[in-house]
């Protein structure tokens, strides 16, 4: 059975089709069925093949979706104004928050009918009457995107795209919620976006890659997507694999596949390397042990001491201090805060100077342990999860390179080589003075 | 059979500009970080208030000037 259901693979060529336009989209995967809408109170039918399905959130929390659309539903059921300003909404999150992810332009370069396809099976199951697909500010796919929307004259509801600020918390669900009603990109404490999303609707957020699968799940059905990958976490899944491998890259794997096989198919051939990172920014180091026996699928990652999240998988390679890569980091997440929580906005950037010292080997044992009591204090004191998330990243790796890091409180350094390997976005140098400044 | 009433005071941090006015009324529960904002000593943004605390709790509630703290009531 083939594991490409998302990206089909041209044999010709062995890379994805590009099934840009619709009459090519339609020739591969078929017509999109009709799908009745949610009414009364009760979701679209499909929810019964959705759950069925086992489908999970791809944008990195990998909720159960049927749950997520349940939860939808029934706010907007419960609520007393039964008017068009509370119908649900969806909004496609292909944000590609994370730096080092490239599936969200994966899909849409290749497939973005397919996502669009989701997002009407979405709506549908839901009941949303508005529709919305995230792309960040300057992403290169806009024009093509208008194209694809406009192709789709007969879709029941009419998406609009729109083009968050390209910054690390945008992409939070809450956050995007908040753009789409009020054109500012933070994250919303409290409100949760089921409940009151975007203008206090019922919001469901869902990732590209969930979306995606939605629309092959209308075509085929929950038995058929469940078929193959992990029996907790159903499918096929997208992954991108970068760093120390001949072909870096996004994948399509069956979840379960072994972390092994996935970086063979990547090119990676027994390369020395210094561990691995998973998940991106807010993600978790681990080391080459502990990953290279796990499958790729939630728990058995989580059981390895990573996390999958968004599907990320890096290689950092031997001979590159990984001290520098997590100070680099720590830095752009620091001045990605949204400004609106103080240990965010003052913990991130201290700890981020003090991993500095630490990669220039310029930093003491006592600065050491202040980091690690900063890292304790800014978990759980945030609107979002942005700081929790960036602490994961800087608590795994200093545990993960623990050799390295007392050569550096020693003074040394083990790199054979300068040089970086993780991407850092252009940020804008201007510092966050008040919060949501930056973010419109 | 008396009914236990639980009392939680909730934070919300985007709110909160450390004035630092509820670590001085509170601080059987409240510290303050090295940048003066609270921190639950219990953990978290969410803390229960035991009976003999509440009247401070409620002070602290309102005079907090940025409005970031509220107290709640479950049966």
């Amino acid at each position: 059975m083939s594991s490409h259901r998302l990206l089909p693979i041209d044999p010709q060529t062995g890379r994805a089709r590009d099934l840009r336009s619709l009459a090519s989209h339609a020739a591969v995967f078929g017509p999109l069925p009709m799908l009745p809408s949610a009414a009364n109170g009760q979701p679209g039918e499909l929810i019964d093949e959705i759950a069925a399905s086992g489908l999970r959130g791809r944008g990195g929390g990998w909720f159960p979706t049927a749950r997520k659309m349940q939860a939808v539903v029934e706010s907007a059921a419960g609520r007393r104004q039964r008017s068009a300003g509370s119908r649900p909404v969806v909004i496609a999150n292909a944000m590609e928050g994370e730096p080092a992810s490239g599936k969200d332009a994966v899909l849409l370069a290749h497939v973005p009918h397919l996502v669009l396809d989701g997002i009407q099976a979405a709506a549908a199951t839901v009941g949303a009457t508005d529709a919305y697909l995230a792309v960040h500010r300057g992403t290169p796919s806009i024009d093509a995107l208008d194209r694809a929307i406009a192709e789709r004259r007969s879709d029941p509801v009419r998406v609009e795209l729109i083009t968050p600020p390209a910054r690390y918390v945008a992409s939070e669900e809450s956050a995007l919620s908040h753009w789409a009603g009020d054109d500012t990109a933070t994250p919303v404490y409290g409100d949760r976006p089921f409940e009151r999303g975007m203008n206090g609707r019922p919001t469901l957020v869902q990732n590209a890659e969930t979306l995606a699968h939605l629309g092959l799940i209308a075509r085929h059905g929950g038995a058929w997507f469940a078929e193959v990958g992990d029996a907790e976490a159903p499918g096929t899944t997208l992954v991108t694999v970068g760093g120390r491998v001949r072909q870096p890259g996004v994948i399509e794997v069956a979840t379960g596949t072994p972390v092994s096989e996935l970086l063979a198919r990547c090119g990676y051939v027994d390369n020395p390397v210094e561990g691995f990172l998973t998940g991106g920014y807010g993600g978790a180091w681990v080391t080459s042990e502990a990953l290279w026996s796990a499958e790729w699928a939630p728990a058995q990652v989580r059981n390895a001491g990573g996390v999958i999240g968004a599907g990320i998988l890096w290689a950092l390679d031997a001979g590159i201090c990984p001290l520098h890569e997590i100070a680099r980091v720590a830095t752009y997440m620091a001045g990605e805060s949204a400004g609106q929580c103080g240990p965010c906005r003052f913990g991130l950037p201290s700890v981020a100077d003090d991993l500095t010292d630490l990669a220039h080997a310029t930093c003491t044992k006592e600065d050491l342990d202040r980091i690690n009591a900063r890292l304790a204090l800014v978990v759980n004191r945030g609107g979002c999860k942005h700081p929790d998330g960036t602490a994961r990243f800087i608590a795994t790796g200093l545990t993960v390179f623990s050799a390295e890091v007392a050569e550096h409180l020693r003074g040394g350094c083990s790199a054979s080589r300068s040089g970086t390997s993780l991407p850092i976005p252009e940020v804008r140098k201007s510092p966050v003075k008040r919060a949501g400044k930056d973010f419109r | 059979m008396s009914k236990h009433v639980r009392r939680q005071l909730h934070l919300d941090p985007t709110l909160c500009d450390a004035h630092g006015f509820c670590a001085e009324l509170l601080p059987e529960l409240i510290d303050l970080d090295e940048w003066g904002y609270p921190v639950f000593i219990a953990g978290g943004l969410v803390t229960d208030v035991p009976e003999d605390l509440i009247g401070e709790a409620k002070r602290a509630v309102s005079t907090c000037p940025a409005g970031a703290l509220r107290l709640t009531k479950h049966e």
